[in-house]
């Protein structure tokens, strides 16, 4: 038993010593649940960023990032907790490149994340709840909060003329905190909201959503939900004859939606946290050449999300979780040089030599202190099965 | 014009559906009164037995659909029909012969019987999700409507329009040429008599010669001849997903209940309530009133009872009603 222990000490020491330039990091992701088809391309992006900065080899003195993916179900918060307690106690990671989607992501900060200290960057969780949640300085994210969102999607709904209409929204956190921000700003315009309904995902029938949102009237329906009960939504509201115009959020965009809906979705017009300029270019570039598909949601913030935990890192001297928290916002923000997509290695050799970097990144980084990220929207028209850019926000 | 545009809203959002669906609790319902007046036990594995033989369907429309057959306008899931049948019945007695012959053998309590087919139900939804996924499965094709919204609008004139599925129609028709067959079956044939018989008074039954082990068969292969049906119309009409074929369990107890278990009529009068109630109690009245209503006199409200999430409630509270005030149903069935 003596020998045993001994035994594995001596493996235990010395595996120690074999990893210690392997820095570990979470993707949690819902690799299943509602957002399934997007996920794999955040987290390609998101490993795309941490490749870079291992192939750099300045990162820390010539340490590599091991990505470690965790399921984080969109949905399930106990699922998600456990995921990430594992993340934490099992694989030893420093920080969570995640979660995604809002609900999971403030249960995951609030019971697990805060009691350990860990840091974490959330790509795609926008509920508002987060700006105002205390968090010890631990969370940040690179999209911007729906609070944003709701006001300008309020504002393309009036620009076009309807100044009456219906509101529905997943019945989540993500869901109602789109709806409260959509509606407090629509009302302050001028705009009437017939009849506000949540939605739950995955049933079979809408028709009774849709009936009640139909008997209230108004000239268009506002549906923030996801490509699963929002698609379901709208194609019921098209069919029932019950509305014939359709605004959406964030949530509901991707392929998945118009092979899911069809002919229905024609005439939408929605918004999505979207990036323009030369760092977006420059990811483009950079997903292209890496067999990464670019042009899915929340691709651009991943991998931002990722390239600033690691540049984090650098500048605090250790990939310790106190050391990348306390830096997230120095490297991300100005003063600084500015740092585009595929130019990490640039930016872990000025922090190395003590300077100082200003993130740009994919999508034009800002974050507003902890938990807040300014950022910019586009507004899209569904045309002939696609989306069409009508302009940036 | 007014009272028929309030007609047409509410036959457009609420008849319509709650038609459909009523037509698809009733098959349930039926299998549900048929298996509890033969084999006297409350089968709790119908929602996933419903299941399991739609996703047999499945597989065989996917099959004929690639073997580029096709039955337009009408969906090719009919054609798969009895290839689902055939694999369902082939489950119900292997079930049977497995789980609840040997229960018959000893005599067990009905509670036993309940609580076995709670075990069937456990390892029916495990095959199910198996081969199917927990996610959602289309496979409506055909033509989607008989007429659309913008159809009957352009040919009336009126401000309201109205659009009826082709899914919705198939399954109203369906369902009554089931139930006119299905009460041939019970009251004109040989082996439909013997049932009756058997369900009315065992000991007679056997008696006068029944074979108690033929009815038992039969019963499970009407059982999984209507099961299949309404599980196909069901996920023709609004998508194949497990999860929500397991929550058909509720509404069609109820509504077995409520007819009076043992009662075919009883089935299909209480899957009607059942589901007019659903849709009735959760609808928001506004529209048609404002239709009706003199001018000035509009309602402000949404004229809505309850809200749209309290679907299965109003399943619940008539399951619960009927139980305390009047425990045989409608029809005067048996007493759970």
């Amino acid at each position: 038993m003596k020998k045993l222990l001994l035994a594995s000490t001596a493996l235990a020491l010395s595996a120690g010593v074999a990893f210690a330039d392997e820095v570990k990091m979470g993707v949690l992701l819902g690799y299943t649940g509602p957002i399934e088809s997007i996920t794999p391309f955040m987290a390609d992006s998101a490993e795309l960023a941490f490749k870079e900065i291992s192939d750099s080899g300045l990162f820390l003195g010539g340490s590599t990032i091991t990505p470690v993916r965790a399921d984080s179900t969109c949905v399930d918060s106990s699922a998600a907790q456990a995921a990430a307690e594992r993340l934490i106690s099992s694989d030893g990671i420093v920080a969570i490149m995640g979660a995604d989607c809002s609900g999971v992501t403030m249960a995951v900060l609030q019971n697990v994340a805060m009691s350990a200290g860990v840091p974490m960057i959330s790509p795609s969780a926008t509920s508002p709840a987060f700006t105002t949640t205390e968090s010890n300085g631990l969370f940040f994210r690179t999209s911007p909060s729906d609070a944003r969102q709701g006001e300008i999607l309020a504002g393309i709904v009036l620009e076009r003329g309807f100044d009456q209409v219906a509101l529905t929204y997943t019945n989540n956190d993500y869901g109602a905190g789109f709806a409260n921000a959509f509606e407090e700003s629509f009302l302050a315009s001028g705009g009437t909201i017939t009849s506000k309904v949540a939605h739950e995902e995955a049933k079979g029938d809408y028709s009774a959503e849709v009936g009640q949102l139909a008997s209230a009237g108004g000239d268009a329906l506002v549906i923030l939900g996801y490509v699963d009960g929002g698609g379901s939504m709208l194609r019921t509201a098209y069919e029932l004859g019950a509305f014939e115009s359709f605004f959406m959020g964030d949530g509901m965009y991707g392929d998945e939606l118009i092979a899911a809906v069809g002919e229905a979705l024609e005439g939408t017009i929605g918004t999505i946290p979207w990036a323009s300029g030369e760092g977006t270019d420059a990811f483009q570039e950079l997903a292209e050449a890496a067999g990464v598909n670019a042009s899915s949601s929340y691709t651009r913030e991943s991998y931002d999300a990722a390239a600033l935990l690691a540049l984090a890192a650098q500048a605090a001297g250790e990939a310790t979780p106190e050391g990348i928290a306390a830096n997230i916002l120095n490297v991300a923000n100005e003063p600084g040089e500015p740092i585009l997509p595929g130019e990490l290695a640039k930016g872990l050799q000025i922090l190395a030599d003590g300077g100082e970097i200003n993130y740009v990144g994919a999508t034009n980084v800002e974050l507003v202190g902890p938990g807040e990220a300014a950022g910019s929207y586009r507004e899209y028209v569904v045309e002939g099965g696609e989306y069409v850019t009508v302009q940036f926000h | 014009m007014e009272p028929l545009n309030a007609l047409v809203s509410v036959t457009n959002f609420m008849l319509i559906p709650a038609l459909a669906y009523g037509s698809q609790l009733a098959l349930g319902a039926l299998g549900i009164t048929l298996i509890y007046s033969i084999l006297r036990f409350a089968h709790f594995a119908h929602g996933d037995t419903m299941a399991l033989g739609t996703a047999a369907v499945i597989g065989g429309t996917f099959f004929l659909q690639a073997q580029g057959v096709s039955i337009h306008p009408l969906p090719t899931a009919l054609l798969a029909l009895p290839f689902g049948m055939v694999v369902l019945i082939g489950y119900l007695l292997i079930t049977d012969r497995l789980v609840y012959r040997y229960y018959r053998k000893v005599k067990a309590k009905p509670m036993i019987f309940v609580m076995a087919s709670l075990g069937v139900m456990f390892v029916t939804n495990g095959i199910t999700r198996l081969f199917m996924g927990v996610g959602e499965t289309r496979f409506e094709d055909g033509e989607r409507f008989i007429f659309s919204v913008r159809d009957f609008r352009d040919v009336t004139g009126l401000a309201e329009g109205m659009a009826l599925r082709s899914s919705q129609a198939i399954t109203i028709l369906t369902a009554l040429i089931v139930m006119v067959v299905l009460f041939w079956f019970l009251n004109r044939t040989r082996s439909g008599k013997s049932m009756r018989a058997y369900s009315d008074n065992e000991d007679l039954a056997l008696l006068s010669g029944i074979n108690p082990e033929r009815v038992v068969i039969i019963t499970w292969v009407i059982t999984g001849m209507l099961l299949v049906t309404a599980g196909t119309l069901y996920g023709l009409d609004k998508g194949f997903r497990p999860f929500n074929y397991f929550q058909l369990l509720l509404p069609m107890f109820a509504a077995a209940i409520l007819g009076g278990l043992g009662s075919p009529v009883g089935a299909i009068v209480g899957a009607y309530i059942v589901a007019f109630a659903e849709m009735g109690i959760t609808y928001a009245w506004r529209r048609v009133f404002t239709y009706l209503m003199p001018e000035g006199l509009e309602p402000e409200s949404m004229m809505q009872l309850l809200p749209v999430d309290y679907k299965f409630a109003v399943t619940f509270a008539i399951l619960v009603i009927v139980l305390l005030f009047r425990p045989t149903g409608i029809f005067k069935g048996k007493v759970l």
